[in-house]
């Protein structure tokens, strides 16, 4: 059986969030090229229910990446997205869930270091839990 | 508005574990407003407890739909289908809401997803306060349009207590006083010779504690001819 790759699903704002994994991309340094990368225009566009549902879908692991918080293009777009995430995690930790599948980042646009290190931290984290599934086994 | 809180979802978890069926049904209206009850929330819940199923190895089928307002009976008939269909109902409604399908389907087991909590007003984004007690008699024309019912940790009729500092009550610093506000706002509007008057005791009996209360507008009751009139139409 072929080695099974970690889901990462990354929701990254079109401003710092993404210009920050561009630079990454084109530095010399690899990062995991499992995760998968969703495009939205702000972080605080980021629901609730997209993480669950990238979740459901299958998803190990979600981060949502902003701009920093002080220097958010859409001022306080990123503050917006924390508190939704920070509302999953209540929820995942309220049934059972390790809340650490989910987790919210900021960079600035010449941070391409911390996309490196996100990407590698959420890697860890899929690794050890591996997808949702009844302790000792069960299928995906 | 009527104001609720999601309750603990490992709580609701439990209410629904022995059922394979499960229908969320959830409120465009009040509990919408107040970010318990609404499609949003039904959603989001929906998937968390299809995430905590898959974790913990359970088969059992969640689907939520909202009406647009779950406390009468005509927008409860248009998910009829989907009520009989389904093993239990998890009401993200106000209690209301949770008791008209209750009624309408006496047979059906139906469970609160909400605690219903406070008559309340929005005073900022994610803020609600109690400002009314539904007493059935209100007074709030003697205090400034503030009710010291609701707002005063005693209900006191003629305040403030002994407790009354620097705005705040005694029973909870983090909370003004009922009473200072009424003074503030009595001294605003040049009136506060009512703060002088002494309000008789309430007759309580329009409260709760006269027993369950039923309102009838006797213009708008339908008749026992109306209500035939009705049943054939339907
Ligand atoms: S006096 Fe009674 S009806 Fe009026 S606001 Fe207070 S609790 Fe409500
Ligand atoms: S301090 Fe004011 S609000 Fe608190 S119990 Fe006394 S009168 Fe009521």
């Amino acid at each position: 059986m072929p080695e099974r790759r970690p889901k990462i699903i990354g929701f990254c704002c079109e401003k710092h969030g993404l210009d920050c994994v561009t630079l990454a991309a084109r530095s010399e340094r690899q990062y995991d090229a499992s995760v998968r990368l969703i495009r939205v225009p702000c972080t605080g566009r980021v629901d609730g229910m997209h993480i669950l549902q990238a979740l459901e879908d299958g998803a190990d692991v979600v981060f949502v990446l902003g701009c920093l918080e002080k220097n958010c293009y859409y001022d306080t777009g990123s503050i917006e997205g924390r508190k939704r995430v920070e509302y999953v995690k209540g929820m995942l930790a309220e049934t059972g869930i390790e809340p650490e599948r989910v987790e919210m980042f900021n960079a600035s646009s010449s941070m391409a270091w911390k996309f490196h290190d996100i990407v590698s931290s959420m890697k860890d984290v899929a690794e050890r839990l591996g997808p949702i599934r009844p302790k000792g086994g069960g299928s995906e | 508005m009527i104001v609720a809180e999601r309750k603990p979802l490992d709580e609701i978890a439990k209410m629904i574990a022995p059922y394979e069926k499960v229908a969320v049904i959830g409120c465009r209206s009040c509990v919408a407003i107040c970010l318990a009850g609404g499609e949003k929330e039904v959603n989001m819940l929906v998937s968390a407890m299809r995430l905590k199923n898959r974790k913990d190895g359970r088969k059992q089928s969640l689907d939520g739909f909202v009406l647009e307002r779950q406390c009468e009976k005509e927008w409860v008939k248009e998910v009829e289908e989907k009520i009989l269909d389904s093993d239990i109902v998890l009401s993200m409604s106000c209690s209301l809401g949770t008791q008209t399908i209750g009624d309408m389907y006496p047979h059906k087991i139906i469970v609160p997803g909400l605690n219903t909590a406070i008559f309340g007003v929005p005073e900022e984004q994610g803020v609600w306060s109690e400002k009314c007690l539904g007493c059935g008699d209100c007074i709030i024309d003697t205090t400034g349009g503030i009710c010291p019912i609701a707002r005063c940790a005693k209900s006191m009729l003629n305040g403030p207590c002994g407790g009354s500092s620097d705005g705040h009550c005694e029973v909870n610093t983090d909370i003004e006083c009922a009473w200072y506000a009424i003074h503030e706002r009595l001294k605003l509007q040049n009136r506060l010779e009512l703060m002088e008057y002494v309000r008789p005791p309430k007759n309580w009996s329009t409260s709760h504690s006269g027993g369950r209360r039923i309102i009838v507008k006797e213009d708008a009751k339908l008749t026992p001819h109306q209500k035939r009139g009705r049943e054939v139409l339907e």
